[in-house]
């Protein structure tokens, strides 16, 4: 690993300075992380008098569980369309925005805030709108005929989860894809256009192209975000309802481990989700070292 | 733009006008609403102007809030967020401006073990082993405090990789010189690398106190005392109720005040937010 040419004598000093962060990591992330790991391994009888080891039996039950793999189904629809929908929509105005000579930095302020808007008010945001008795898009589609109830019709309920999660990371994508947009080098469009490629066939052959490694760097993310992140939305709006149909696995931890109580198993989802993380996380990391290049 | 075609130009503007139109339209309503009585709700659809009682209800949620739904005033609720976005975006700074400096500045034994221990927190967001962490945190006593809110979410692999990175591209000559002019390790961190490190710091500040202004899980299961809540887990309470009762300006109202303080951020800082962001996550 990479250090500087000469490097500072002190022999204790790196230590004291590494302290603080390794303390808090050690104390609330690899410790809790031991315990879920331990925890996964055991059961609890319902009244906490004691615990005996199951080995594999807490996994084993989860993947017989049909509420597990009724959510496992629900978080890969969930962040499926949340990141196609937040990435096509957020590259679609990354691209007119960079078209504009000036006024692209008033479009993309525009843009850029809803940023900083907390998931769960996203969520609450757009469960007022679509409020089955006063929300205004409830009152438009009702003009064609479409009878909108997200506490009780599980497809409404996912759709009003995945606008309000997409409203909120088109802020984050569309920065990206900017910013990469504007890497591409001037000269190969102008080259293109000389040689007559319209403007659509420039993008396709050119510019998203070279936007590969944007476009695969903000994948992963998205679905990290969509994975993890988004908590706050389904807490603050559907809460796990109607009949499990948002459910996402994150939730499920939470409900489980809070909610019921259900220690052994809240723990060996926790286990799952580190293994998503860890992949996702690998896959990432991958991807900086060995750009998606042409 | 490589050649002027104005009907791209006309469908462009048209995209990001909608665009805009739709990341607006959430807040704008969600402001309508906020600024009207309670009975312009009983109608069946939501006003679409302004009406006159804006003052009022955001002075109602400021002060008083709403009791029925056992939510307290807003204020102290915005103030023990803006303790947890401080604390979150400060310390985390601290400590991994810290260990950054021990690790680029420094050759020891264990080091790359110290560089992976920090670099796993990256692996393990709060969600996922959120109930061994709520009782570590019970152990401890921080819950209802706020060094529960805070302390637990301090560790950052991200930070100290954006300090490692900028360190890294600091110019060694920097350092000799420090040395032959007899500066030790800190007089050099605090009389060079830290005036150096300023835009990134600010810019790194600008993402870390929306994300801790913005934390929901985390505050919704270590805070159980009303003194405690943070803002934005907080409105989650009334609007449970508000569908019962028609408060929803009330609410609305608290919806606003909640997303403030981070937008104003953002637009106040936008340069240096678009460095911290595409800097940080990268």
């Amino acid at each position: 690993m990479q250090t500087k040419r000469t490097v500072f004598p002190n022999r204790v000093l790196p230590y004291l300075l590494l302290l603080p962060q390794l303390l808090v990591t050690a104390v609330f992330f690899l410790w809790p992380a031991a315990q879920a790991f331990w925890q996964s391994f055991l059961r609890e009888d319902a009244f906490g008098f004691k615990t005996t080891f199951v080995w594999f039996a807490n996994y084993s039950k989860l993947f017989a569980d049909p509420n597990y793999l009724n959510s496992m189904r629900v978080t890969a629809i969930f962040s499926i369309s949340v990141t196609v929908l937040a990435m096509v929509i957020a590259l679609l105005l990354a691209v007119t925005a960079s078209r504009m000579l000036r006024s692209s930095k008033v479009y993309s302020t525009l843009l850029v805030w809803p940023y900083a808007i907390a998931p769960a008010i996203a969520g609450i945001l757009w469960w007022f709108m679509f409020n089955p008795t006063i929300g205004i898009l409830t009152y438009a589609l009702r003009a064609f005929g479409v009878n909108w109830n997200h506490m009780i019709n599980s497809t409404d309920a996912m759709i009003l989860i995945v606008l309000a999660a997409t409203w909120k990371q088109i802020s984050y994508n569309f920065l990206f894809f900017l910013a990469g947009l504007q890497s591409v080098p001037k000269s190969l469009e102008e080259a293109a256009a000389i040689d007559g490629a319209g403007p659509v066939k420039r993008f396709w052959t050119i510019v998203f192209p070279l936007l590969s490694p944007t476009t695969f760097y903000l994948m992963v993310i998205n679905v990290v975000y969509a994975m993890f992140d988004t908590f706050g939305v389904i807490h603050a709006t559907t809460e796990g309802g109607p009949s499990r149909a948002t459910e996402i696995l994150v939730y499920k931890v939470y409900f489980d481990g809070f909610i019921g109580l259900n220690l052994g198993s809240s723990a060996a989802q926790s286990v799952i989700l580190m293994l998503i993380v860890i992949a996702l996380t690998g896959i990432q990391f991958r991807f900086i070292e060995r750009r998606v290049q042409y | 733009m490589v050649e002027n075609r104005p009907i791209l130009n006309f469908l462009s503007h048209l995209v990001l006008i909608v665009g805009v139109v739709v990341v607006v339209f959430p807040v704008y309503l969600a402001f309508i609403a906020s600024t009207r009585g309670p009975n312009d709700f009983y109608s069946g659809v939501v006003p679409l102007l302004p009406g006159p009682h804006m003052i009022e209800n955001y002075w109602a949620m400021l002060s008083s809030g709403m009791t029925t739904s056992g939510a307290p005033p807003l204020g102290p609720m915005m103030f023990n967020s803006l303790v947890m976005a401080l604390g979150v975006a400060i310390g985390k700074i601290a400590i991994s401006i810290l260990s950054a400096f021990a690790i680029v500045y420094f050759r020891f034994p264990f080091r790359t073990l110290a560089f992976w221990l920090i670099f796993i927190t990256l692996m393990l967001p709060v969600e996922v082993r959120i109930v061994p962490t709520f009782k570590v945190v019970a152990d401890l006593g921080l819950l209802n405090n706020y060094g529960g809110l805070i302390v637990p979410l301090l560790a950052s692999a991200t930070a100290t990789f954006l300090f490692r990175q900028f360190f890294l591209t600091v110019p060694e000559e920097l350092m000799e010189a420090a040395r032959v002019d007899g500066a030790g390790p800190m007089k050099f961190f605090r009389d060079i690398l830290l005036p150096l490190s300023v835009t990134n710091i600010a810019a790194l500040f600008v993402i870390l106190f929306i994300l801790g202004w913005n934390q929901y899980l985390w505050p919704l299961i270590v805070t159980t005392n009303q003194d405690q809540y943070t803002v934005v887990m907080g409105i989650k309470r009334m609007a449970d109720v508000a569908d019962s009762y028609p408060q929803w300006h009330t609410v609305m109202a608290a919806v606003i005040l909640a997303a403030l303080p981070p937008v104003l951020v953002i637009i106040g800082m936008q340069r240096l937010f678009v460095k911290g962001l595409t800097e940080t996550e990268k």
